[in-house]
């Protein structure tokens, strides 16, 4: 067990102990370190004001990746690489006493991309990743794709995606090469596979490396909370003020079941397996799956899908976390683990009231598997006040089996329209056995009401979500029945692009 | 902005008027050493103060228990009002009805009851919450509803009027009734408040503050400590956004900073955290018009009857001159021959709502729109063609002077309802150069082709211009003070008293500068806005930042070229006017001199080399009794055409396209003003969009971070925007290089998104009915408007 948190900051290697382990990264950088380029704009991450970017390797591949420094733990950037809006200029040189401009930062510039400021850093920062990412200049959807975590309200967004372009045809830094390569080194070097025990007002925060320590760690404190992207649990501490007595960080684990997406090849029981602790970008760059592709790009801002994972998403419980109901239409299998016992149940019955799930204490999700074909059926859709980076109203995914024309299966799942993410039995059983017509959808869509009460609240009222609920079924009968007809707005199959 | 030193002979300076040169802080935002007030190096010692907030929206406060709040790890000290050396009140007016901490009586849900002041931020802001708070009800008044019904007004209505319009309406061959609901908008400044109060020597107190309007803070915060002006120092380099939501709001945050280091001797600080800010402070007003309008057959307005009332809040704020901008723009760019616009001032149970960009005119310019929008659909015409047929006459320069004259009232249809004349309109050039560029005619018709194909997904098409009125309405307001050196190796000292929020103010004001004495832009040093330097200020508002600040600027400039110019012509022994400054020399004939050599040479022969400058807009003067007058120096326009398409199944929508015209006279930095229409039109759109406030029913705000509150994200932008400044253009008023105010009206160009909205609707219905879409028209609000219009055209057919 090792009490220390070592990471790499700007190229240097940092050493952080006795601290206490409700401190944030955002705060550690201003408060601790005094470096206060990284602002706070909404401690939520929702604004991206505080985008840092985290370098590691997974699967043997080098990356580096943005994330919302307020609603990270500083013990979370353990054997990571963390670099801030301070280290991207140049070095000084004698044609640049004050380091010159990283294309990135040049190109915002060149392009009037900043207007008060305050925003920017963050921009830059989530600039920077793509620029480390992409091969090229990138297209304005794979902008809005990159993008859609920062908020900036004084420009209007177009000078900043001008420059998103630019960046790329400005010459290549070298010194962005001498970065990568001490960044590796250093990984090399902070990548241990011990337990790391932060530990301070008493306080403590475990982070184990491997599913076998994090298991036994869970069992061994059946009361801990469960820390992965801590997406969520940063809003408990930054928002609610909470102390959380005992944490266990799952984002060091690196083996097993625990971290992997993997397809199962069975012909037609082909199955896919999706690790717990995987993340909401990587699980999207793995399946590669339109669909699902859709909803994640959705869901939240990059910097977010970037630390939130698959089993955090789903053990959190929350009504509205977008991945349930999709995940419940595929039918899909939850993997449990306590201690060393493992045990499966369809994810449907793990919800079982608001705020309540069937994990028992000490027990933690492992991952999610469910049938390649089922996902050939799939669709879904979300509707929120914003397109990007916002919560759904409603969340509708539908699994429809027509066969002949006539509907041999259904499942229908919905967030938003309860305490807890839930099929919609009685439209299901409306639908299945009858003819795949306008006319048995209709009577599908009347029976919203029997199978849900929703309520009102700051994003929509019970009546809108009763009728956008069962509007969207008649959306999915008509992008299969009335292909031409144009159904979405922008999107996969959107009718206006972007 | 990169500019390189060149000493040798050019033709003219890096970074002159008309150059689209870079905000001056732009290298440093990008790499983050850009300073905002959290970011100040912080003296030894400071400590930090969190304000506690009431959780009643009305209700007396029968007792107020700290001692768990004092006993929380961390903690200093606590503020009431007992604390406040002077007096307890940071309103802007003479209202006095903005208590720092309330006393006895809380009226709205969050407001400011005490404070506590500890070691650490999270330490101060997690203790405010371990209050006891004994309350007792009172009936609270949330909606304008509920205070039109209860009568429950801050003033009087007031009305501004012009002929008989109801005998107007009356008269008229046609009339319509209706009613729009314009939801408020929260300012979402990246940065939250900020003020970080320094206690010095004696009395004296330097607050770093994030605000529009230093010379308030000062004046307010000499008046909470009992102390003169003269021993507060206000100063702000940047705020890192403001929108008019730092003009008076700032107010409180700095005063609880100043009474707190006041009382305990150290430098404290308060920053208003994401939800904090929400919740304390104020927003733009959300208004309700009633209209009756009496028109011919060929849509042109006889007289218009409206009533606008605002939800102002809990006090006065700047609510008065706010409604009274939203009864100014009842008109937008239309002649009414008979008009009254009756307003409301509603006093409510919620944060007391504040300037936002536009200060009521986008309220204004909404329902105005609305009502033309109305007419075109009951007549069964372009909306266009009726704007067109309302608009005021182009370009009557010689009215004011004709009726100075005492000639009779000329009978133009130039004069609003105010008994202004507009004398400067050029909508007509505009929308004729719009409508081309766009192409709107062949897609409006090309929509309404695709939208009979298109059963689910629709879309629609609005043209809509504006007019808005340049100058506070508050005549006196209209005033600004510079300062400027010039130092013996040639280098350039600017201050003035205008904020920087991001609009790009310095960065022109520098550039008037560096012009008058034909130095490089890199050789003038903008700094820091400080009541030490320009006294008496305005608030950075009303778009007059560059109008004022820059004549200031210039006039102190020209004082020192005077006399640099008199110094020159006795040394060569020629001619004052032989003397010309030109890319950094100094020349007479073919006697010349580097500007930086003059101003050692000024040095050496003891002539000053620093001067202030001061600048008050003529011509304008308002009769707040009898609304008459010239409130406005001159107006600025433009127009927009947005295409959208909205989901009849859910109400999603998107903006397809935008085509933006807008006037900004000559301009001094096209690039700076492009981005103030792209920034105000997106701005414009969410407030017309995906931004809803919601209270719950005992007036807590529910909405009070980015994850409830949607402001536009990158994707929202329109998918296709094409901007333009109008050309060639220039102020018909003597303003600085004749350039014209951009700050705020570019927000009101995006009321096109709203009607382009209202026209997709529309579409359901066979263009037969029409939706009356209120804003924000959330994915909800289009649904229910989807669902009205199709009942409406099932009832009827």
């Amino acid at each position: 067990m090792r009490d220390t948190v070592r990471f790499s900051l700007n190229g240097d290697v940092v050493a952080v102990s006795s601290i206490d382990p409700h401190t944030t990264v955002l705060q550690w950088l201003r408060n601790h370190r005094r470096m206060t380029g990284t602002k706070e704009g909404c401690a939520e991450g929702d604004c991206g004001a505080c985008t840092v970017v985290v370098g590691e390797s997974r699967g043997g591949q080098w990356r580096y990746k943005s994330i919302n420094a307020c609603i990270a733990l500083i013990g979370m950037m353990d054997g990571r690489i963390l670099r801030t809006v301070e280290s991207l200029k140049g070095p000084a040189v004698a044609s640049h006493p004050a380091g010159e401009l990283h294309p990135v930062q040049a190109a915002m510039v060149a392009c009037h991309g900043s207007q008060c400021g305050f925003c920017t850093p963050g921009f830059v920062m989530s600039l920077y990743a793509l620029y480390l990412t992409e091969p090229s200049a990138p297209t304005l959807a794979q902008i809005n794709f990159w993008l859609a975590g920062n908020l900036c309200r004084c420009t209007g967004y177009g000078p900043i995606a001008a420059a998103a372009q630019r960046m790329f045809a400005l010459p290549r830094p070298a010194w962005d090469d001498a970065h990568r390569t001490a960044d590796e080194a250093a990984l090399a070097v902070l990548d241990t596979d011990e337990t790391v025990l932060l530990e301070a007002n008493g306080c403590r925060f475990f982070a184990p490396a491997t599913e076998q320590a994090l298991a036994q760690l869970a069992a061994e404190s059946p009361t801990a909370t469960i820390v992965s992207g801590a997406t969520d649990v940063g809003l408990w501490i930054n928002k609610q003020g909470r102390t959380l007595p005992v944490m266990i960080y799952t984002g060091r684990v690196r083996d097993g079941d625990f971290s992997e997406v993997s397809i199962s090849p069975g012909g037609r029981h082909s199955q896919v397996f999706i690790g717990a602790g995987v993340t909401h970008a990587d699980a999207a760059r793995a399946l590669q799956d339109p669909t699902l592709g859709e909803l994640w790009r959705r869901f939240a801002g990059l910097q977010v899908r970037n630390a939130g994972t698959i089993g955090g998403n789903i053990a959190n419980g929350s009504p509205i976390g977008d991945l349930a109901p999709a995940l419940i239409a595929l039918n899909a299998t939850l993997h449990l683990r306590l201690g060393d016992e493992r045990r499966e149940m369809p994810l449907e019955g793990f919800f079982i009231a608001y705020g309540r799930q069937d994990r028992r204490p000490g027990e933690i999700v492992i991952g999610l598997s469910f049938q390649v074909r089922e996902a050939r059926t799939l669709a879904v859709h979300k509707v929120s006040k914003r397109f990007e980076d916002d919560i759904s109203a409603v969340c509708g995914a539908f699994n429809i089996v027509v066969d002949n024309h006539t509907v041999t299966s259904a499942r229908i799942a919905y967030g938003g329209m309860a305490a807890t993410p839930k099929r919609a039995r009685a439209m299901e059983d409306a639908l299945v056995g009858k003819a795949w017509t306008r006319a048995t959808i209709e009577a599908a869509m009347a029976t919203i009401d029997s199978d849900f009460q929703p309520i009102s609240d700051m994003r929509a009222s019970a009546d809108y979500r009763r009728e956008v609920a069962a509007n969207l079924l008649l959306r999915v009968f008509l992008e299969r029945a009335e292909p031409k007809t144009a159904t979405r707005l922008v999107g996969v199959g959107g009718a206006f692009g972007g | 902005m990169t500019i390189k030193r060149d000493s040798s002979r050019r033709e003219r300076t890096v970074g002159g008027i008309g150059d689209s040169i870079a905000h001056d802080s732009a290298s440093k935002h990008v790499t983050g050493e850009a300073r905002y007030i959290d970011d100040l190096p912080e003296p030894p010692g400071t400590l930090h103060v969190q304000i506690g907030m009431s959780t009643r929206a009305h209700a007396r406060v029968v007792s107020l228990d700290l001692s768990n709040v004092k006993t929380a790890p961390g903690v200093v000290a606590v503020l009431t009002a007992a604390d406040i050396p002077g007096e307890n009140d940071v309103s802007p007016t003479p209202t006095h009805d903005d208590p720092i901490f309330a006393e006895t009586l809380v009226q709205y849900w969050g407001q400011s009851l005490f404070a506590v002041v500890a070691k650490s931020r999270d330490a101060a802001r997690f203790a405010a919450r371990r209050a006891t708070v004994v309350y007792e009800d009172l009936p609270a008044i949330l909606t304008i509803d509920e205070a039109m019904a209860a009568q429950h007004f801050l003033e009087p209505p007031y009305v501004m009027q012009r002929a008989d319009a109801a005998a107007a309406v009356d008269a008229a061959p046609l009339k319509l009734e209706g009613r729009i609901e314009i939801g408020g908008q929260e300012h979402f400044y990246l940065e939250g408040m900020a003020a970080l109060a320094v206690p010095g020597e004696d009395e004296d107190m330097t607050i770093h503050a994030s605000t529009q309007h230093p010379s308030e803070i000062q004046h307010k915060i000499a008046g909470a400590l009992g102390v003169a002006s003269n021993a507060i120092t206000v100063e702000v380099r940047r705020m890192g956004g403001a929108f008019g939501g730092k003009e008076s709001q700032g107010n409180l945050p700095a005063a609880v900073a100043a009474i707190a280091a006041r009382k305990l001797g150290v430098a404290v600080k308060c920053v208003y955290d994401r939800d904090d800010d929400f919740m304390l402070t104020g927003k733009r007003h959300d208004m309700r018009a009633d209209y009756r309008v009496g028109f011919d057959r060929e849509g042109r307005i006889l007289g218009l009857d409206m009533v606008q009332a605002m939800r102002c809040g809990m006090s006065f704020d700047l609510s008065q001159p706010i409604a009274d901008r939203a009864m100014f723009h009842a008109d937008n760019c239309y002649y009414l021959p008979a008009a009254r616009i009756t307003s409301y001032r509603c006093k409510t149970h919620t944060q007391s709502n504040t300037a936002f960009r536009g200060f009521g005119g986008p309220q204004g310019i909404v329902a105005c729109e609305r009502v033309i929008d109305h007419i075109a659909a009951h007549l069964g015409l372009d909306p266009l063609l009726v704007r067109r047929r309302n608009f005021y006459e182009a370009r009557q320069p010689q009215l004011a002077v004709q009726r100075a004259a005492g000639f009779p009232s000329p009978p133009v249809r130039s004069t609003t309802h105010y008994h202004q004349d507009v004398e400067d309109c050029i909508i007509q050039d505009i929308v004729d150069d719009i409508v081309r560029s766009s192409d709107y005619d062949r897609r409006r018709a090309e929509i309404r082709g695709w939208n009979a194909t298109s059963p689910v997904l629709k879309r629609g098409i609005a043209l809509t211009p504006i007019k808005f009125g340049i100058s506070f309405t508050k005549t006196f307001l209209n005033q600004a003070g510079a300062l400027v050196h010039v130092y013996a190796d040639g280098s350039i000292h600017l201050n003035h008293g205008g904020t920087e929020m991001g609009q790009g103010l310095n960065t022109k004001v520098a550039q008037v500068v560096a012009d008058v004495f034909q130095s490089d832009l890199e050789r003038v040093k903008i700094s820091a806005t400080t009541t030490g330097k320009v006294p008496n200020t305005s608030a950075t508002a009303a778009s007059s930042g560059t109008d004022m600040n820059g004549m200031a600027a210039k006039t102190a400039a020209e004082t020192i070229k005077a006399r640099l110019v008199a110094l020159l012509a006795a040394k060569w022994a020629v001619p004052l006017e032989s003397i010309t400054f030109k890319a950094g020399r100094v020349s007479s004939g073919a006697q010349t001199m580097a500007f930086d050599d003059l101003a050692s040479l000024a040095w050496m022969s003891r002539v000053s080399l620093s001067s202030t400058g001061f600048y008050a807009t003529p011509k304008v003067h308002w009769d707040r009794a009898a609304a008459r007058g010239r409130p406005f120096y001159y107006f600025t326009y433009g127009a927009a055409v947005s295409e959208v398409a909205i989901d009849t199944l859910t109400g999603e929508n998107r903006i397809l396209r935008a085509d933006i015209l807008h006037d900004v006279g000559r301009s001094l930095n096209p690039a700076i003003d492009l981005g103030q229409i792209e920034g105000g039109f997106v701005q414009g759109a969410g407030w017309l969009t995906t931004e809803e406030l919601v209270w719950d029913a005992a007036g807590r705000l529910l909405t009070h971070a980015p994850s409830t509150y949607k402001i536009p994200a990158m994707s929202d932008r329109p998918l296709d925007l094409r901007m333009r400044l109008f050309e060639p253009s220039e102020n018909q008023e003597e303003t600085i290089h004749r350039s014209k105010a951009i700050g705020e009206p570019p927000l009101m160009l995006a009321t096109s998104v709203l009607l382009a909205l209202s026209d997709a609707v529309a579409s359901v219905g066979g263009y037969a009915h029409y939706p009356a879409l209120d804003a924000p028209a959330t994915p909800e609000c289009v649904l229910v408007a989807v669902k009205r219009v199709r009942r409406a055209a099932g009832a009827a057919g």
